[in-house]
């Protein structure tokens, strides 16, 4: 979908922000571009919508040098939300959110249904949010009218510069897990800048993790965990690489179906509401949390009204050994 | 004699001479509403102009500023000799005054509006004239709003030195009411214009809150 070939990046004050970076973001995923500030990611990232057109190299998208494309037209084909929102304050919620539409002149009906549409999917009730002001939202609100803006005109790519950055930790994850069920019901294209390794581990089907302007390793955030590939990308990872390793491998993984003797007994008592359980989407390391803070050694695994199996605290260690063996 | 008396006095100088005082007022609201209207015409272009383009910018700027800079009374001086005397070359010595306020916040206005607000502008395919027209200039509003204010409050003083170059308006009583040391003239001429300068600044007051209300809702400052 976007392809980056050799491409290098010099500002006219002669800094590089970039140099020869080569990789390929396929198309529906989510790629996260992390690293310090200052090591490129933003620049790489705004070369997809020609904010910034590149020094040497080519950038493709969908097979097309994009220096061949229109830079007006390209823009309104990829979503762009930024950490400062940038809301229009003189406009409602819902003129915001029509601005791509209105550009490219859609009928009113249609940009009105559009509009209502994407409220709804960014839990913002339009009867409720539409004729709102911006400045009468709080940030988590306003980054949500944000996202649903850069949406609008159902973009092929959504570029998205740390776009919870600014809100508080709280927020911050309630947006992240909702985007990320959004993020399964539109198939777009995702490229999404963020200077925290956790940010990029939750949301990236694939990591690109730049050093100051290189790109030091592009995986899997699996991949990534386990092998590292250099002591900057394993610094930048932190000490905590085990519990980021049960962080991004989910209960699914390690579960039995098949419940042993010994636990037969857990999944029977599981009936009653006051039992710690997990789901099979929790991560390992919240199963391996609940393990420990109700001083057993299993949990039932259950999906909405149905038991599914046991997580035991073997199966977590055991598989943490397995990836981590490199196999 | 008190100031009570002198009110009085001038009172009653109105009252006696009624003609003359609409004639004096309605010419005084010409040259204010005329040069002030043409200033707004032919600045906020300008102002448009000077954030567009880095060239024209200082030229621009130091041209609004001379203009403010000299004494209305040099610029009436110096039209006299293209213009001669009466109306007209007093309307262009208002006009020239009254740009600087219009232009300057037309500028600031512009320019205040947000970098991320550009910036999602611009990333979303708008084209520089869409970021002007649907962006920098409904959020500058308030802000060049607020240069007109102060600039036509500022006209309607100014407005009384036409009488000079026989531009006529109140002026002409306050003016040769000094020369006759004739207090109650001056008054009469004085505290009229006194009050519409106020009713003007008021009035506008109240349509900038309006205006607020609509863009910014919560009526905070642009920049807040």
């Amino acid at each position: 979908m976007i392809e980056f070939d050799n491409v290098t990046k010099v500002y006219d004050d002669g800094t590089v922000a970039i140099e020869d970076i080569n990789f390929e973001v396929a198309e529906g995923t989510t790629t996260v571009l992390v690293g310090p500030s200052g090591c490129g990611k933003t620049t790489t990232m705004k070369l997809v919508n020609r904010l910034e057109d590149p020094s040497e190299g080519t950038v493709y998208f969908d097979g097309t040098d994009i220096s061949e494309l229109d830079p007006i037209e390209l823009r309104r084909e990829v979503g762009y939300v930024i950490q400062e929102i940038g809301l229009f304050d003189h406009m409602s919620v819902g003129e915001n959110v029509a601005t791509v539409p209105e550009l490219k002149e859609w009928d009113r009906e249609r940009v009105d249904a559009r509009v209502d549409e994407l409220l709804e999917l960014m839990d913002l009730p339009p009867a409720d949010y539409r004729d709102q002001y911006p400045r009468e939202l709080s940030g988590g609100q306003r980054q949500r009218v944000g996202v649903a803006r850069a949406l609008a005109a159902d973009p092929d790519v959504l570029l998205m510069d740390e776009p919870f950055g600014a809100l508080d930790p709280i927020t911050r994850e309630n947006l992240q897990d909702e985007f990320l069920d959004i993020q399964e019901k539109i198939n777009t294209t995702i490229l999404f800048v963020t200077h925290s390794i956790d940010e990029a581990l939750k949301m990236g089907d694939r990591i690109a993790i730049f050093d100051i302007g290189e790109l030091v390793q592009y995986d899997t955030p699996r991949e990534i965990l386990r092998n590292p590939k250099s002591d900057f990308v394993r610094d930048f990872i932190g000490s905590d690489r085990t519990l980021k390793q049960l962080q991004v491998t989910n209960v699914a993984e390690v579960m039995r179906e098949e419940v042993p003797d010994r636990y037969q007994g857990l999944v029977e008592r599981e009936r009653r509401d006051d039992i710690v359980a997990v789901s099979p989407t929790d991560s390992t390391q919240v199963a391996l949390s609940r393990i420990i803070g109700a001083d057993t050694d299993a949990l039932p695994v259950v999906d909405g009204d149905r038991i599914r199996g046991v997580v035991t605290e073997d199966d977590i260690r055991q598989k943490r050994a397995v990836t981590t063996g490199g196999v | 004699m008190g100031i009570g008396s002198d009110l009085a006095a001038a009172y009653q100088f109105l009252v006696a001479n009624q003609d003359r005082f609409f004639e004096l007022l309605g010419q005084h609201l010409q040259l204010v509403v005329i040069s002030e209207l043409l200033a707004i015409v032919v600045a906020i272009p300008l102002g448009v102009v000077a954030t567009r383009s880095e060239r024209l910018r200082q030229p621009i700027l130091t041209a609004g500023n001379v203009a403010q800079t000299v004494p209305t009374l040099a610029i009436i001086a110096l039209v006299y000799p293209l213009l001669g005397i009466g109306f007209q070359p007093a309307l262009v010595g208002l006009f020239a005054y009254a740009i600087l306020p219009i232009l300057t916040n037309t500028i600031t206005g512009i320019e205040d509006v947000d970098e991320s607000t550009i910036e999602a502008a611009r990333g979303m395919g708008m084209t520089d004239t869409e970021i002007l027209r649907k962006i920098q200039l409904p959020l500058a509003v308030p802000v060049i709003f607020a240069g007109v204010r102060t600039s036509a409050v500022i006209n309607v003083g100014t407005a009384y030195l036409a009488f000079f170059i026989g531009g006529g308006g109140l002026g002409l009583w306050v003016i040769s009411g000094i020369r006759l040391y004739e207090m109650s003239q001056v008054l009469a001429g004085a505290i009229p214009g006194a009050l519409f300068a106020i009713t003007l600044d008021t009035a506008f007051a109240v349509a900038e809150r309006r205006l607020g209300g609509e863009t910014l809702q919560d009526g905070s400052t642009v920049t807040g």
